[in-house]
């Protein structure tokens, strides 16, 4: 019987003066991740965007949990999206998104 | 829980609206303490001064000097001149000769070469010096995502071979970040992961940006203090304080 997959969810700040899309932010994200590891590498990541909220500048994204100092590397690889400055800051991890969505309650999102 | 510390955050201290958003920034960011490198003809008052703004926002702030020699011998006056100023002294090792002296003298605290392959001169011969004068290897990881893709491929490669060295000769490593813009600053957990690029074990890496630091900062307050008087000796009670024998 094969083993079961457990997941990480990433709640991520984007520090950015300007709004940018769900797509741009994705690519972004997954651009760092081919530089970094390559192909291979990012296989290993099986990352999923869960959800991303425009006005809060937040991402929920989901990976396996063997792969989270690698897409926590890959996060802080992102310094620029289409030329514009970028931050992403991790603000909380969890192993399901229930507690993941009670932990952003209870953190500062303002930087 | 662990406390975070960036001992080398570059932005400039004369503008102080920037040094406190620089601040708040790293407060949010989790960081206990901020280490900036200062001017090394900046007075008392003004570390004061800085000292007072970081605590407001709940950091300790470290004072620092940069030096960058330009042969051994103005490295030794740097620090006759300001070991007792600064709570650590960093010499930019961009001549092997500078970095042979920096290693050697036990006055510096850090070590850290640039970013060019061809002037990191950490090797076994200076890893062995600097074991016997307890200095550290910094290592500013928030320079690799800005080069250029050869330059940053090349210099992961040269720090995977660093990190080796300095675990043989038991070298402590400090990570770091070396920004001089607010944009590039990191959580201290994504300056850790950035540090397994080069094949730093994460529990390491987070030792790295922490205890490490710490123990450093710690160490040199302790010596800089009235009380201290040799390692491992300091003035616990003088004049009437002391009980008669």
């Amino acid at each position: 019987m094969s083993e079961r997959l457990r997941r990480r969810y990433f709640a991520i700040k984007l520090e950015t003066e300007e709004k940018i899309d769900k797509g741009k932010v994705v690519n972004a994200i997954w651009n760092a991740i081919y530089e970094l590891f390559g192909d291979y590498g990012a296989s290993k990541a099986g990352l999923t965007v869960i959800d991303y909220m425009e006005e809060e500048k937040l991402l929920i994204l989901r990976c396996y949990h063997k792969a989270v100092d690698m897409v926590r590397a890959a996060i802080a690889f992102v310094t620029k999206i289409e030329e514009k400055p970028v931050a992403m800051h991790v603000i909380a991890i969890s192993g399901t998104i229930k507690a993941l969505r009670r932990k952003i309650r209870g953190t500062s999102l303002i930087l | 829980m662990k406390k975070f510390a960036d001992l080398n955050l570059n932005i400039q201290t004369e503008n102080l609206e920037l040094f406190e958003r620089a601040i708040r920034k790293a407060s949010w960011l989790g960081y206990k303490i901020v280490g900036v490198p200062l001017p090394p003809k900046i007075t008392k008052e003004k570390i004061e001064q800085l000292k007072k703004i970081a605590k407001n926002f709940g950091v300790d702030f470290a004072s620092r000097v940069n030096l960058f020699p330009l042969n051994p011998q103005e490295l030794l006056r740097n620090l006759r001149r300001l070991r007792r100023k600064f709570e650590i002294i960093a010499v930019n090792c961009h001549l092997k000769s500078v970095a042979r002296q920096a290693a050697k003298d036990r006055r510096v605290d850090i070590i850290y070469f640039p970013n060019q392959i061809k002037k990191r001169f950490f090797d076994k011969a200076e890893a062995e010096l600097a074991k016997q004068a307890l200095a550290a290897l910094e290592i500013e990881v928030m320079q690799i995502p800005t080069l250029p893709r050869r330059q940053r491929i090349q210099l992961i490669s040269k720090l995977r071979n660093e990190i080796k060295i300095a675990e043989k000769y038991r070298i402590p490593v400090i990570i770091s970040s070396g920004i001089s813009n607010l944009m590039l600053m990191r959580r201290p957990r994504e300056m850790a992961a950035l540090a397994t690029l080069f094949d730093m074990p994460m529990e390491k890496a987070l030792k790295s940006v922490s205890e490490v630091s710490f123990s450093i900062l710690e160490r040199n307050r302790e010596k800089l203090s009235p009380n201290f008087v040799a390692p491992g000796l300091k003035v616990i009670r003088k004049g009437k304080d002391c009980p008669s024998v």
